[in-house]
């Protein structure tokens, strides 16, 4: 395979990580308690650690001298692939858990797969990930129970979040071609393998919860192929603030 | 434990036992288990270390703790971060649990015992205080990615659990 597919492979998996801690650290300082606050602050440097597994790995295979920093910070919108569901707004604390909970459950089944793939690099950052990822399924799937079985107002508040989250769930299990380029080469993981499982798990937990799972026919898609919603620029604007305005700078 | 044991050439180990993680002083860097292998090759200390977690902080200050550490005993020093094998809690020694007991943070229990107490179902952590079982996870996530929060119910001491990664 191609190094420049590789790269591409190894964004398709890391820009979700990278973009989605980027997201729940807004919430540092500002969760609604401490105790909540680390929990995602912590889940941000998770998923952080997991974005530099992959991002310097890329830089090793990139041809043009390029870093882990200059993939973060400094690409386009248009260059990120990651969905649109990891970039979607804090609204408020039931839209961080529906949306860490949607994703939680997929970025398990993935990590489980990908640490079988041919790539060594890529198994082993897996490897390490399933750890903390399982972590994370385990918070966000218990207060995904503790606002939907909480207060009327928790449970609609949780329900209205999954509602409005739902429509970009379908999005992860599409591959773009050069996934399905490193799945025929034993490096990446068919994501579309993994609906039937995702649904289920998912439907489990929002059945425990006494929430409903949504019917929707209507999804929406466009970040795997860089095409985003409005809120991305704004997280990029707040995120590359700093490299672009000291370029090169390290801390 | 199913890795197999790092290699660690013995001149090192003194010097690699100097370097305690930042953010648990009374923990070396052995016990801890993150050092996975020590090599010398013409006077060049050849170390590689594996981090907890992934995005951990205190791996860049443990790398150039353990540089200038060998520097100050007459070595060069290269130190490369790994992340295969995968560090697991088990990687903790002996001395290392009964260090972080005293130090007031609970060791790391085995995996099926760990998810019991995460999930609330079973009291088996044990209040670094004053040794009852009988308490209760506050958070699963501590005061570091690698620690949860207990509070004992006899005694009232708030306490950090090492979680238990395998």
């Amino acid at each position: 395979m191609k190094n420049e597919i590789l790269i591409k492979y190894i964004f398709s998996v890391a820009d979700n990580a990278l973009i989605l801690g980027q997201r729940i650290s807004e919430l540092c300082g500002h969760g609604p308690t401490l105790e909540t606050d680390i929990a995602m602050t912590n889940i941000s440097l998770d998923l952080f650690g997991q974005t530099r597994g992959y991002y310097q790995y890329a830089a090793k295979l990139s041809e043009d001298g390029k870093t882990e920093d200059d993939f973060a910070f400094l690409r386009n919108e248009r260059e990120y692939i990651n969905v649109l569901l990891v970039e979607q707004p804090n609204r408020n604390f039931a839209y961080t858990v529906a949306r860490q909970f949607l994703f939680d459950h997929f970025h398990l089944l993935l990590m489980r797969e990908l640490q079988d793939s041919t790539d060594d690099n890529l198994a082993a950052v897996a490897k390490k990930s399933i750890k903390e990822v399982s972590y994370h399924v385990r918070f966000s799937s218990d207060w995904i129970k503790r606002l939907g079985d909480g207060t009327a107002e928790s449970h609609e508040k949780i329900q209205e979040a999954i509602d409005d989250l739902w429509r970009f769930t379908d999005e992860l299990f599409h591959p773009t071609e050069a996934e399905k380029t490193a799945v025929k080469e034993g490096v990446g993981v068919d994501v579309s393998a993994l609906k039937t499982t995702y649904y289920e798990n998912v439907s489990e937990v929002l059945k425990k919860a006494t929430l409903k799972i949504p019917e929707l026919k209507y999804f929406q898609k466009g970040g795997k192929n860089g095409v985003h919603t409005e809120y991305m620029g704004f997280i990029l604007a707040d995120m590359q603030y700093m490299q672009k305005t000291f370029p090169g700078m390290k801390w | 434990m199913t890795e197999t044991k790092p290699h660690i050439n013995s001149k090192l180990i003194p010097i690699l036992k100097s370097v305690s993680d930042p953010e648990i002083p009374v923990l070396n860097i052995l016990d801890l288990g993150v050092v996975r292998s020590a090599e010398i090759e013409n006077e060049t200390a050849k170390v590689k270390i594996t981090p907890t977690y992934s995005g951990c902080p205190a791996m860049d200050v443990i790398g150039d703790d353990i540089k200038t550490a060998l520097h100050e005993a007459g070595y060069e020093a290269e130190v490369e971060l790994v992340l295969s094998p995968a560090w697991s809690s088990d990687f903790i020694t002996e001395a290392g649990r009964k260090a972080l007991k005293e130090y007031g943070i609970a060791p790391p229990l085995d995996a099926t015992a760990d998810k019991e107490a995460l999930l609330g179902n079973k009291k088996i952590v044990e209040c670094t205080n004053c040794h009852s079982k009988n308490t209760h996870l506050v958070s699963q996530f501590g005061s570091t990615a690698c620690k949860a929060l207990f509070k004992c119910d006899d005694c009232g001491e708030p306490f950090d659990y090492f979680k238990c990664l395998i």
